[in-house]
């Protein structure tokens, strides 16, 4: 297994005041060459200094990074073969988009025609033709967007960067471009690193998912792994709206939770757990029969499907319905029991 | 870069090699460089480094040339540490060596008294460094640099590595160093032995710090004249300052922004004393007011205008533009909805003006107040012209080195009170406001409508400002027209004949003819001025770039360096000049080079400032895009960020060249009759009391300045940006 990038023991503290606290607290991982992988996190996780620390537009504080197994640590990003996407998109406000696109080749010295006739042909490799004049003031957010990553892409870098790529454009364009983006990747067979704060735009494209938590990573794996089998408290939470119920491990594996019964996924030690449940995971038994019983209180209509929230004995229960056919009243009394997804055991943190 | 790791070293060490061979090493009395270059392989004077050190008999110049070879070691083994050992001790040992040397060697053999009596006589000497040793000492410099980048300092990047420490030398040699050794002139007593007595004696000079005139008597010492001059002024110029910012952002139409904005353009344009003069023919024993007070009341005219009062009004004249244009920006910065805020919480106008609007400006009163301040007690040409028996530090400076007393201890004292009495204020005002920034413009747009003035206070603005304005355009239509008459207070005639005397041309027998007194001054103040200008535009915009987009260690005091010359009156800037550069190594004095330097160091932090505020406006995801498409920090530099600062750019070459054109201070020691500028030039007519050919010079300085002014703008242009009209471009504006 030869890793695109790979980081030993990396701590960060911005400024040189050694009282300063750590960005990044000592992280180690790898990301398999030709691959996807995407670091995510709320905001502060240390996330984006991950990112700009492969670029090498930070340095870190100790330990080494690895760019298809050679030592990058100490230079900057001329000397690495990385190009970045920015959340900005960054595009030179004085340049068209052809020269901004060219931009990379005439710093290596292609002479101007061959980079510019590069530079035409990667734009329309990104789906951007006939805007080659235009100002980037000219362009709409998803045009610049790719401008942006033809500008990135030009210099056929071994590795790819994105940070927050998705983040300015609206909803219907962000499916767009996350498909485009991860289309480009497979058939360029690059190494990417994505940054985001947003879980399910990182189901969507990751081959491999870091959740970083505090300058630390908090679980790595497939977004299948990640979603079903989250490892803390803080990865149920954040990997989609799981919520958290206190259960206790039982001697005989089986975990309790109020009047339910769970079979973990893996062994826990007995003693106090974290149930977490996803909101679809909950089954409605309409007699208000087995399982936890519950009261509606609180009903949303979202197209496709209802969010329930059930007032029980647990607590406030959220819950996602897609029965569009039989709609349950305000104060309809419920039993609710589990499904064998969607529900994970964690250790208390 | 990626593929010749050690291109640039190379190119270093040819130039340091360059530095020994092709230049002559000393700097050449009478002549300059390049004159000599024919003869750098003989005469004692002009040859170059190698003939000085081998022929000559100056071995220690060989000091530099060890450097360069253990530098040059480094290029056999890769770039990394092991370089960068062999790189810093290469340039360690040059830069040690030939600046040892430089300075214990001097003119008369050793310069120091000590190594005489340790080594006996020198018989050789040496004279100023010239090209050769300033080419070589730059590339140990720069060699050193690489060893510190190398070595991972300032993130490997070579490029600035050495424009930090080529920045950080010229700071040090150009501010530190003569302002340190014109101030430790205060320490030496009348046979030149150091003690501290000397100094208490002279700084608790009695006629320094009297207190006399608030007991009655006659005067009081010259420090609180300064001072109580510099807090008026300050004062009074941040006072008028903000009424005119508010009255031309909030009050006023389109109409009056036109004459706004012509006066905030004229102290740029303007010898600073020219107000001094137009106040003069107003009211000075001959003016316009004392002959009428003459004629109607039969009052004999005195020369009462002169003296506190008088250079007050003439600082006020002179630097409320400078208050106003910063109230200004501070002013515009205000959000609208922080006003819209207080009023939805039921705030009449006269409350919310008073419990947001003014304390919103509160650092930007004490921003206007430091300014103010500073120029005060910086000021040479008004306390000169209407200063009258009410002396001040900066014109006791110059009598104490120029006059009869010729007493460089008083004046290397009164540079002390001088420097502290700045660093003073420039300390408490960073001490009281800190970081503390409530400029609220960001990327966002912010819709809101400015609200009005309050009824009262708009009233008072009007009945402030208006006539204030009248005033100005008054005086200085009197300046104007007093270079077109005979002789102000007797003889009205209107005659050119100043403008003759001052710019006359004849045809001769060789063709045109310079004949007027004033050409010479004229041509060598436009070349310095313009020589200077782009140098400080460059190094200020350089200083800017590394203080905004580069973090690396000892940031802190380079910054503070970088500030304190902003700090430094230009009379003491002056002084130290005259004080350090007149003895080898660095022998500039009588030069055109010193002037230029001084113009350059003195108006740096205009530079640095309008760099800073444009570097805040620029988006640094913008340099980090070019590095990641492996342009070069030098590349990103040239193709991204040059061409995106073009109006700071602008601003600091019209502001270096304007400030060069017009100051008075810090040259006036500089001057010598063949270097003499026109501000000096005005000073020593107007001292002669020759006022027609001081104003109509003036007038000519006005007239082509702003020419200038706006040539520079025509032909560095505006910035291409291709903005659609009213639509704000994301990827320009940093996110708040």
């Amino acid at each position: 297994m030869s890793f695109g990038v790979e980081f030993k023991d990396i701590t960060k503290r911005y400024g040189t005041d050694p009282s300063a606290p750590f960005a990044v607290k000592g992280v180690s991982f790898g990301i398999e060459k030709g691959t996807l992988t995407t670091i995510l996190g709320p905001s502060g996780c240390g996330k984006t200094t991950v990112l700009r620390m492969i670029a090498g537009l930070e340095s870190p504080t100790a330990g080494q990074i690895f760019i298809e197994g050679r030592e990058v640590t100490t230079l900057g990003p001329a000397e690495r073969n990385v190009s970045m996407m920015f959340q900005s998109y960054a595009l030179f406000p004085h340049m068209n988009v052809v020269e901004n696109v060219a931009y990379g080749l005439r710093m290596s010295g292609v002479p101007k025609e061959t980079a510019r006739t590069r530079a035409v042909e990667t734009l329309k490799n990104v789906g951007l033709v006939g805007y080659d004049e235009r100002m980037p003031s000219e362009l709409s957010g998803g045009q610049q967007q790719r401008v942006a990553l033809a500008r990135a892409l030009i210099l056929e870098p071994e590795i790819l960067l994105f940070d927050e790529p998705l983040s300015n454009l609206d909803a219907r364009l962000r499916r767009d471009m996350r498909e485009e983006i991860r289309a480009i990747q497979q058939r360029l067979k690059l190494t990417v690193a994505y940054v985001t704060h947003d879980q399910s735009e990182a189901l969507a494209v990751s081959d491999t998912i870091i959740v970083m938590n505090d300058g630390l990573i908090a679980q790595s794996g497939t977004p299948q792994e990640m979603y079903e089998r989250p490892g803390s408290e803080f990865v149920a939470g954040f990997m989609g709206e799981a919520m958290l119920f206190p259960g206790d491990a039982k001697a005989d594996g089986l975990v309790s939770l109020g009047p339910l019964q769970i079979v973990p996924r893996q062994a826990v030690t007995p003693g106090k757990v974290k149930v977490a449940v996803r909101p679809e995971a909950w089954q409605i038994d309409r007699s208000g029969a087995g399982g936890v019983r519950g009261k509606l209180l609180k009903r949303s209509y979202l197209g496709s499907l209802f969010e329930y929230t059930f007032e029980t004995a647990l607590g406030n229960i959220f819950v996602v319905s897609p029965d569009l056919a039989h709609v349950l009243d305000i104060g309809a009394e419920v039993g609710l029991s589990l499904a064998d997804h969607g529900v994970s055991v964690v250790r208390v943190d | 870069m990626t593929k010749h790791p050690n291109k640039a070293v190379v190119v270093w060490l040819a130039i340091g090699l360059a530095g020994f061979v092709a230049f002559p090493w000393y700097a050449i009395q009478d002549t300059a460089w390049y004159y000599v270059l024919p003869e750098i392989f003989q005469g004692s004077e002009t040859a170059n480094g190698l003939v000085q050190a081998f022929v000559n008999d100056r071995p220690w110049l060989l000091s530099g040339l060890v450097g360069l070879v253990i530098a040059a070691c480094g290029l056999l083994r890769t770039a990394g540490k092991a370089q960068s050992t062999w790189l810093l001790a290469g340039g360690f040992v040059g830069l040690a060596g030939l600046g040892i040397t430089g300075f214990t060697i001097g003119a008369v053999g050793w310069s120091v008294r000590g190594l005489n009596e340790l080594f006996g006589e020198l018989t050789v000497n040496q004279f100023g460094m010239g090209m050769g040793a300033f080419v070589v000492l730059l590339s140990l410099i720069v060699l050193f640099s690489f060893g510190l980048a190398r070595r991972g300092y300032f993130k490997g990047d070579l490029f600035v590595a050495s424009a930090v420490m080529c920045c950080s030398a010229l700071l040090a040699l150009f501010i530190a160093f003569p302002v340190t050794k014109a101030l430790s002139g205060a320490f030496f007593d009348d046979n030149g032995a150091w003690s501290l007595a000397a100094l208490v004696g002279r700084i608790a000079d009695e006629r320094i710090w009297t207190l006399g005139c608030l007991r009655g008597g006659y005067q009081c010492g010259v420090a609180w004249n300064t001072l109580f001059l510099a807090l008026a002024t300050a004062f009074g110029t941040t006072v008028l300052g903000t009424m005119m910012a508010l009255l031309a952002e909030r009050c006023a139409g389109p109409k009056l922004q036109a004459p706004l904005r012509v006066v905030a353009l004229l102290p740029i344009i303007t010898p600073p004393f020219v107000v001094g003069m137009g106040l003069i023919l107003l009211f000075g024993r001959a003016g316009i007011v004392n002959q009428f007070l003459e004629y109607a009341f039969g009052l004999e005219p005195t020369r009462w205008f002169y003296g506190l009062l008088g250079t007050w009004l003439a600082q006020l004249f002179a630097f409320t533009p400078i208050a106003f244009m910063i109230m200004r920006g501070v002013v515009q910065g205000l959000a609208p909805s922080l006003e819209e805020a207080a009023q939805i919480l039921h705030a009449d106008r006269r409350q919310t003006f008073f419990t947001v609007t003014l304390p919103l400006l509160k650092p930007g009163l004490a921003n206007a107040f430091l300014v103010g301040f500073i120029e005060s007690i910086a000021d040479f040409g008004n306390p000169i012209v209407v200063g009258g028996q009410y002396s001040v530090l900066s014109t006791d400076i110059f009598f104490a080195i120029v006059g009869a007393q010729f007493d460089q201890g008083r004046a290397a004292a009164l540079a002390w009170i001088l420097t502290l009495f700045a660093l003073g204020i420039f300390a408490l005002q960073r001490g009281l406001l800190g970081r503390q920034n409530y400029t609220t413009v960001s990327g966002k747009g912010d819709s809101g409508i400015p609200m009005p003035l309050p009824a009262g206070l708009r009233r008072t603005l009007y009945s402030v400002v208006y006539p204030w304005l009248g005033f100005t355009l008054i005086v200085y239509v009197f300046a104007f027209i007093g270079g077109f008459v005979q002789t102000w207070g007797r003889d009205y005639t209107i005659t050119f004949a100043h403008f003759k005397t001052a710019f006359g041309l004849e045809w001769g027998d060789f063709g045109l003819v310079w004949a007027g007194a004033a050409w010479n001054s004229m041509f060598t103040t436009l070349k310095l001025a313009g020589i200077s200008a782009p140098l400080t535009a460059g190094i200020g915009l350089m200083i800017a770039y590394l203080l905004a987009r580069t973090d690396f260690r000892g940031r802190n005091s380079f910054e503070f360096v970088a500030l304190l010359a902003f700090a430094i009156p230009g009379t003491v800037l002056g002084v130290s000049y005259i004080l350090a550069f007149n003895v080898p190594p660095v022998e500039l004095t009588g030069t055109g080079l010193i002037i230029v330097i001084c113009f350059m160091f003195r108006n740096l932090p205009v530079g640095v400032q309008a760099g800073t505020a444009a570097f805040k406006q620029l988006d640094k995801a913008l340099d980090e895009a070019s590095l990641m498409l492996r342009a070069t920090t030098a590349q990103t530099l040239f193709t991204v960020i040059l061409p995106l600062l073009k109006p700071a750019l602008v601003a600091a070459l019209v502001y270096s060249f304007a400030r060069a054109m017009t100051t008075v201070s810090a040259v006036i020691f500089l001057v010598t009759a063949e270097n003499e500028l026109a501000t000096t030039y005005i000073i020593g007519r107007v001292g002669n009391g020759d006022y027609g050919v001081a104003l109509a010079y003036c007038t000519v300085l006005i007239v082509l300045m702003s020419l200038i002014i706006a040539l520079i703008q025509f032909t560095v242009g505006e910035r291409k940006l291709g903005r659609r009209k009213g639509a704000t471009t994301a990827a320009v504006v940093a996110p708040a």
